[in-house]
């Protein structure tokens, strides 16, 4: 019994240690949460230092806090795009990210508060170099490539990437949209619900060309050594997509919160980004990032809605969306 | 009357269960939203197609598996038993996998297409509302075959020998037998494809081609997941359940239960050994079965590579799934069988029964998630409790299924036996142990088999639960798919297919063994 007392004691004592670590309930989306994601990379990264138990809690970032409201168990949300945070700001769950906006390293200028750039591309589609030699370099040539230019894209009141494409066609044409979206429907061989469906039909050739972001190819040049795809670079300018993280006002770990955003700004975090999220990082400067990133294909123009504009414009545009595609 | 007391008591407490994860969640969900908000005119566009859709798929399904049930009871053959085993795997792929198989056989660039190429003749366009019916054909068709399989086996072998021995004719063999058995079964098959059907939306849109192929479940989706609309919701839960029951008191209206003989166990190949007939039945089986598992092969061929590249993390996923479908099946089977009994025993007791399966086919997955987690929220923290919460939906919705076997196989027990039962004063427990779960061996085995093989997936609901630790195989797959690793995830869908398959093989023996001479 005796030689058993110190391991006994050993187990109290660990217990009594785990009580007190703090825990940082971070809502991220399932991607990010998942071991292929960025998540394990940055939670070993930040409990290295934080004395603290970081948790992702994964799944459906917006509905979740939006039915928890007051009563949310959420310290820190990250994941988040900006075409649907206005929904997330009106909730009034969320304090001020507390960085320097000045510290991003966007296409554009980011003067928001409250919700603060992790990660960053542009919404693009992504061909096969096999398949196709002259790749369209405008939403005209698009709409008026041969016969067998045939697209899958997103649909975008059930998937983000979708919202993105109806947006950036929108800026790009204004008025005429619903124009162009009935020009471009002979080249749409079907819509789907997620980005994953529509990425798997283009892996298993029944499309050549791919909604998806101008980041996607460095997954393949990267990971599988693959230089097969590329995405198409538009002169009309490219829709910017950001992920954003943003700290919960009545959270009981504020130290701990502002800790985690300052990390999110840190090289350690924007390091990991590219190679696990296959995006841009938000902070950290191009020299620094992998050399696959900095040689992919980029647009010159940046083209991009405020959540107040994407949200003022989105019923009409997806009106002028079903419009078009259902005839 | 101890049995009838007791079944009628536990089958009302999992009636009860069943109202509240589904009527009480739309209630749920109504009550947060504050009320119901207006519809727009794409929804009703939507409401039209989905019910149009739904319609169209279900009466191709149960008319096409017609043929097929039938050469399948009346053919004994090498591999029968394996092609009725493989009939149950369309219809318990996930939608992601269904997906990617179809396309792979009737897409652009699919195996249809490039045999035709060869031929110089364009490709064959899937992508449309004849792709949305396909896709559910191919779903349904073999749940169809199956439930009309159940019943053609269960005409005593007596009686087809008397109508030999009678020298029936073709035509009077149909009217005596066939005929009563598909006016009994079809409208309720019908039933459950239909509702089915009408609750789908990821293949509707990527086979429908796109917006034109709206579904009320889409409407539904975006509702939670983009405008956080409860409200628009809600009143989409409310109709699509109104629809859902207006059809289903059509197909009541239509069903004739029948009077049945009973005779000693044990099936014969039957009647009508002409040529034409057997090469008839043989081109059914044929057909259906290059339907139906050529992209299944696709998939299997498209996923194996990979099986060694998967992630020690899949197997763990894989056991939390298993597990999820080991308890749910436990649940379903008490479940289904205390509430087939107490319908048995109720003045319309099966009315009963099927109102329950057809509120639960009707309640989105999408209304129950949210539902629970809007009642749960408010006394615990709901995360975490993605496990429970998975089986408890997963058991509910694998009891239409189960309901469906059980309540015809066990009326039909209780009306051959039942008297013999009473005269010999076999109640209770010991009815149960020596009547009713002999005779209902092999409807038990495809109720479990399809109830195991539906729970593992996970229908959507673990979204709100999960707190990211414990990771299902949809789950799992799903996440190999989001972070670019396609080939992994055909493997993940490969090892989700077969895991699904070949628990529901391993179940539903009974619905094989007594159906080999």
């Amino acid at each position: 019994m005796k030689k058993h007392l110190p391991l006994l004691a050993g187990l109290l004592l660990g217990t009594a240690a785990a009580a007190e670590t703090p825990v940082l309930n971070v809502y991220a989306p399932d991607y990010f949460g998942s071991e292929w994601g960025p998540g394990p990379g940055i939670e070993a990264g930040f409990e290295e230092f934080c004395a603290c138990d970081l948790k992702f809690v994964t799944g459906d970032v917006l509905p979740r806090l939006l039915l928890e409201g007051e009563r949310t168990k959420a310290d820190v949300v990250i994941g988040l795009n900006t075409d649907v945070t206005k929904r997330a700001r009106e909730t009034g769950l969320f304090a001020g990210h507390g960085q320097d906006n000045g510290a991003l390293t966007l296409p554009i200028e980011w003067a928001d508060d409250t919700f603060l750039p992790f990660n960053w591309s542009y919404v693009s589609f992504v061909y096969d170099t096999t398949k196709i030699d002259n790749p369209p370099s405008s939403f005209e040539e698009l709409a008026n490539a041969p016969e067998d230019l045939k697209i899958v894209i997103q649909d975008p009141r059930t998937s983000i990437s979708g919202l993105a494409l109806m947006l950036w066609v929108k800026s790009v044409y204004g008025d005429e949209a619903e124009d162009y979206w009935a020009r471009l429907a002979p080249r749409i061989t079907t819509v789907t619900k997620g980005w994953s469906e529509a990425y798997g039909l283009f892996t298993d050739g029944e499309v050549p060309m791919v909604l998806s972001f101008n980041t996607s190819p460095a997954y393949h040049i990267v990971a599988e050594e693959d230089e097969s795809k590329a995405s198409a670079i538009f002169s009309d300018g490219h829709y910017a997509f950001f992920e954003l993280a943003g700290k919960i006002a009545s959270t009981d770990q504020p130290e701990l919160a502002d800790q985690f955003m300052a990390y999110v700004m840190s090289s350690d975090f924007q390091s990991m980004i590219p190679t696990t999220n296959w995006s841009y990082p938000a902070a950290l400067a191009t020299a620094d990032w992998p050399q696959a990133f900095q040689d992919l294909p980029a647009p010159d123009k940046a083209l991009f809605y405020t959540e107040d504009e994407a949200a003022a414009i989105r019923d009409e545009a997806l009106a002028e969306w079903r419009a078009a595609l259902s005839q | 009357m101890a049995r009838g007391s007791l079944a009628i008591s536990v089958g009302a407490v999992f009636a009860a269960l069943i109202l509240f994860l589904t009527l009480g969640t739309l209630a749920a969900v109504a009550w947060r939203a504050e009320g119901l908000s207006q519809l727009s005119s794409d929804d009703w566009g939507a409401i039209r197609f989905t019910l149009w859709q739904a319609l169209v798929s279900a009466l191709i399904s149960v008319t096409f598996a017609i043929p097929i049930a039938r050469a399948l009871a009346r053919r004994s053959f090498p591999g029968r038993s394996l092609i009725i085993a493989l009939l149950g795997a369309p219809f318990i792929l996930p939608t992601i996998v269904a997906i990617l198989g179809l396309i792979a056989v009737f897409g652009q660039s699919g195996l249809v297409s490039s045999a035709l190429g060869l031929l110089a003749i364009p490709p064959i366009q899937i992508y449309g509302a004849h792709g949305v019916i396909l896709a559910h054909v191919f779903f349904n068709l073999p749940l169809a075959t199956r439930l009309l399989l159940q019943a053609w086996l269960s005409v005593p072998s007596e009686q087809l020998r008397i109508a030999e021995s009678l020298s029936l004719s073709r035509w009077g063999m149909w009217r005596a037998t066939e005929l009563p058995l598909l006016r009994e079964t079809l409208p309720g098959a019908f039933l459950v494809i239909f509702l089915l059907c009408m609750t789908s939306f990821a293949i509707a849109l990527a086979l429908g081609g796109g917006p034109r192929a709206t579904t009320v479940e889409l409407a539904i989706y975006e509702a939670f997941r983009f405008d956080f609309d409860l409200g628009r919701a809600a009143r989409l839960g409310l109709i699509q359940v109104a629809i859902c029951g207006a059809v289903a008191l059509l197909s009541i209206f239509f069903t004739v239960p029948q009077a049945r003989m009973s005779g000693l166990d044990g099936t014969i190949e039957w009647w009508d050994r002409s040529g034409v007939a057997k090469w008839l039945d043989a081109s059914s089986v044929l057909l259906a079965v290059a339907f139906l598992l050529t992209p299944l092969a696709l998939l299997l061929a498209r996923g194996a590579p990979y099986l060694t590249d998967l992630p020690a993390s899949i197997w763990a996923a894989a056991a939390t799934s298993i597990a999820v479908a080991v308890a749910s099946t436990a649940l379903v089977i008490v479940a289904s069988l205390s509430l087939a009994i107490a319908a048995g025993q109720l003045k319309r007791g099966e009315g009963i029964g099927d109102g329950l399966s057809t509120i639960i086919l009707a309640t989105s997955p999408l209304v129950m998630g949210t539902g629970l987690f809007i009642m749960i929220f408010p006394f615990m923290n709901p995360l975490g409790l993605a496990l429970p919460v998975t089986v408890a939906v997963n058991t509910v919705l694998s009891v239409p299924f189960a309901l469906r076997v059980l309540m015809p196989a066990l009326r039909a027990v209780e009306e051959a036996y039942g008297p013999l039962a009473d005269a010999l004063d076999l109640r209770g427990w010991a009815r149960l142990r020596w009547l009713i779960l002999p005779r209902l061996k092999r409807p038990l085995g495809f109720a479990a088999g399809l109830a195991a093989a539906l729970s593992m997936g996970d229908l959507g609901v673990i979204a709100l639960f999960g707190n990211g630790e414990q990771q299902t195989l949809p789950l799992a797959m799903f996440q190999l798919m989001g972070s670019y690793r396609l080939d992994q995830a055909a493997a993940a869908g490969l090892v989700l297919v077969a895991l699904s398959f070949g628990i529901f093989y391993a179940i539903d023996r009974g619905g094989r063994a007594n159906a080999d001479i």
